[in-house]
């Protein structure tokens, strides 16, 4: 590794800020996906459809 | 037109770019892309940590400083990107009032606002050793900042409206109008004396820094770039979803209302 003592803490501190703004924004998108994921199957398997896929039938 | 004919178009009956936009369809197609963008973004990202801190030089002004250029401009540049992204959203929902449009549009906001986020912070922490203050009230600077609070202003606009695609037509014009800090923030380097450099990679002369530093900044640039599609993708499949959620809840509550009467 190249020797990166001069200013470390500014170039970890870069790093570890944009992992953990970047992290939490993967996390909250990929999480908020998969709720309304399963809030739609739980609907779905009480029976409720919508008009578009109703008509179809 | 028989009584149980659907007034909403099938993907079947739409042209090529009405199809792909068609959000049933961009459900089924979608799909297909986030397997190969995860692959493509984390092979990226991950190459380009490895040349930031194993390849890369010292730069001859800067020092070790220039390591944070990696995440900086790449996020910088994503933080003007996104807001682009819903100018365009935002006109083919106030022209078209395509649904794909507005969800696009509010899929891009908090995408946006992170990547800006991300740029004022490395900023700083590459300020403090290089110009010797984390921040200055200075064009660039100050126009990123507005920028931030442009989209969290518009993130809290769409958490306020009830009715989406309303919400979708008012923030879609104040979009258009917050786009006037776009150019700002491009040229404020060129308008004003600022502690910000001009730009050093797209110049009609060519890039300032050699290819030991270009190659780096490159491929985050694209990590990152893809980064945002994909989250993209997700994120308004995720709307879309939760627009079918409240549609069928709607009709839950109408079917109990009707069960009681």
């Amino acid at each position: 590794m190249i020797d990166i003592s001069q200013h470390f803490e500014f170039i970890l501190g870069s790093y570890l800020v944009t992992c953990a703004l970047v992290g939490a924004l993967v996390i909250l998108v990929n999480r908020d996906y998969h709720v309304q994921e399963k809030r739609l199957a739980d609907l779905e398997a009480k029976g409720l459809r919508r008009r578009s896929e109703e008509n179809k039938k | 037109m028989s009584k149980n004919a659907s007034i909403e178009p099938t993907p079947q009956d739409l042209g090529f770019f009405s199809r792909i936009a068609h959000p049933g369809y961009f459900l089924q197609w979608s799909k297909y892309w986030l397997t190969p963008l995860t692959i493509i973004t984390v092979v990226l990202l991950a190459f380009g940590t490895y040349l930031a801190f194993f390849n890369s030089p010292a730069d001859y002004q800067q020092g070790d400083t220039v390591r944070i250029m990696y995440v900086h401009v790449p996020n910088a540049w994503l933080s003007q990107f996104c807001y682009a992204v819903m100018v365009v959203a935002s006109v083919g929902s106030l022209v078209w009032r395509h649904p794909l449009a507005d969800v696009s549009a509010k899929a891009a906001a908090p995408l946006g606002a992170t990547f800006t986020a991300v740029a004022l912070a490395t900023g700083a922490l590459w300020g403090a050793p290089t110009w010797g203050t984390f921040w200055e009230w200075d064009g660039r600077m100050t126009s990123t900042l507005v920028m931030l609070f442009i989209y969290l202003g518009i993130i809290a606009l769409w958490r306020t409206f009830e009715d989406q695609a309303r919400a979708g037509r008012i923030i879609a014009v104040i979009t258009l109008v917050g786009a006037i800090n776009i150019p700002i923030i491009k040229f404020s380097v060129e308008w004003w004396n600022t502690l910000h450099q001009p730009a050093s990679v797209f110049r009609p002369d060519g890039p300032t820094m050699p290819m030991s530093i270009l190659l780096p900044l490159f491929v985050m640039f694209f990590g990152f770039s893809f980064l945002f599609l994909l989250l993209h993708f997700i994120s308004m499949r995720a709307e879309i979803l939760r627009r079918r959620v409240r549609a069928l809840e709607r009709r839950n509550a109408q079917r109990l209302r009707e069960q009681q009467s």
